[in-house]
């Protein structure tokens, strides 16, 4: 499994593309945004965590259906699902790969642009807590997305529309983590959410996303 | 007898084409009367004016969009671990007709909250989460039609219900966390008073009768459609086969 998760990694790395197309995305929405509600320091204050985590939330989706899609036109997949490592491993390797070349990247970059919206001083801890806490939940929704849409030629749209409802608990309580944070107030409820979202996550969707491939594989 | 038999697709079309008359018929028949007795024969609220009768549209409406989704998730289930096909296109037949019922609860709803609350839309807790169960029908549906292969897609859409259940449970409470609400109270419930008086009660009960023999019916029509148009498809490939 170890092997698994170096072989993605080195793919993703040496592949191109991939591992800072993410973050560059992400820098484009930060960018954006003040040019659609204006540069007062005051509103991006206020929007910044939330400005962030969807930021973060988008640049992870659109990295999503690279996840199964090569494997599965060069016959890799088929290989996975009879090797003698359970498939659920194999694919929360896949999500930890994909975590660690998006969620990541995404986590120590988000205080940079931080900045760049005014966000307020004690909300940058909070921010990658938050966002430590949340995207690996977010890679593996995303894992089952993927796997659900693996077999379609055009199933990009389709998989945000697959995952995008299924962020949404992750996104209100680590959205909601950092608001509490920026405004001193009690954050416990939402850290303690998010941290039980994620682990229930990790824990028990594998096995759903498993159960898609056996099921896209087995047609072909 | 059990209920099994009526995972054979013949015995299912039999006494489908028996209940189906009935449940329309009885359906027509409780909508138009709880309808009338709920528009022209019921007073004004004190509080609400004419507006409440709104309810009888929208918490039927709302109701059956809830429950659907739990039909939909237990033929799934059905599918999943007994592989009966009537069953997992049930619950294909059923994802339309429980979108429809979103949509009409969160239209009815905007049209009350208008005049009430002075607002269309509100980020509501309900209000909200409706909104996310009506994206978990689009997926699903959508999810349907992308793929070719039946079987696959029952399996593929089924695990999707299931995951989609959990999730659009915990963001029913997530969003009630993040949002404190404008949406009152239930207003039917088992074990306390009742909330509201038995002049808009009973013609309400009709009207929730109504909705669910309206979605009978058309749940064993829809399914019913399915069912032929998968013969239909059988018998095409066997003509190309000859």
């Amino acid at each position: 499994m170890i092997a698994l998760l170096l072989r993605d990694l080195r793919l993703a790395v040496r592949a191109g593309g991939g591992f800072g197309l993410g973050l560059a995305f992400f820098l484009i929405v930060v960018t954006l945004v003040p040019f659609g509600v204006g540069p007062e320091g005051g509103v991006l204050a206020r929007i910044a965590s939330g400005v962030l985590w969807l930021g973060a939330l988008l640049a992870c989706l659109l990295s999503l259906d690279r996840i199964f899609a090569l494997d599965y036109e060069d016959g890799t997949l088929d290989l996975l699902v009879t090797a003698p490592i359970p498939l659920e491993g194999a694919v929360s390797m896949k999500a930890a790969a994909h975590w660690i070349t998006t969620g990541l990247p995404l986590v120590l970059a988000a205080p940079v642009f931080g900045v760049l919206l005014h966000l307020p001083a004690p909300a940058y801890l909070w921010l990658v807590v938050s966002l430590l806490l949340g995207t690996p939940a977010l890679s593996v929704l995303g894992t089952f997305g993927a796997a659900l849409t693996v077999g379609l030629k055009r199933g990009g749209l389709l998989l945000s529309l697959l995952v995008l409802p299924l962020y949404v608990p992750t996104l209100i309580f680590g959205a909601e983590l950092v608001r509490r944070g920026a405004a001193g107030m009690e954050v416990r409820v939402p850290l303690l959410m998010l941290a039980g979202i994620t682990a229930a996550t990790i824990a028990l969707v594998p096995f759903a996303s498993a159960a898609a491939i056996r099921v896209n594989l087995r047609q072909a | 007898m059990s209920i099994w038999e009526y995972a054979n697709p013949v015995k299912f079309m039999k006494t489908s084409s028996l209940v189906l008359p009935w449940a329309t018929g009885l359906a027509a028949a409780c909508l138009i009367g709880g309808l009338i007795w709920g528009f022209f024969l019921t007073p004004d609220a004190d509080n609400f004016g004419s507006t409440v009768k709104v309810i009888y549209v929208h918490v039927p409406a709302a109701m059956m969009a809830i429950n659907i989704w739990v039909m939909m998730l237990v033929t799934s289930l059905i599918w999943l671990i007994r592989r009966h096909h009537v069953s997992a296109l049930a619950a294909k037949a059923a994802a339309p007709i429980g979108m429809v019922m979103t949509l009409i609860a969160l239209i009815t709803g905007a049209i009350w909250g208008q005049p009430m609350w002075g607002t269309w839309w509100e980020w509501d807790p309900r209000l909200t989460s409706f909104l996310i169960l009506f994206l978990f029908y689009l997926g699903y549906m959508a999810l349907w039609e992308a793929i070719d292969n039946p079987d696959t897609a029952a399996d593929l859409t089924g695990v999707l219900c299931l995951v989609g259940s959990v999730f659009a449970l915990l963001s029913r409470y997530a969003v009630l966390f993040w949002n404190q609400g404008l949406h009152q109270g239930a207003t039917l419930s088992m074990d306390s008073a009742q909330h509201i008086s038995d002049v808009y009660w009973f013609p309400l009960l009709l009207c929730i009768a109504g909705f669910i023999l309206f979605f009978v019916a058309l749940v064993l029509l829809r399914t019913r459609t399915e069912i032929r148009l998968r013969r239909l498809k059988a018998l095409e490939q066997r003509e190309r086969m000859a």
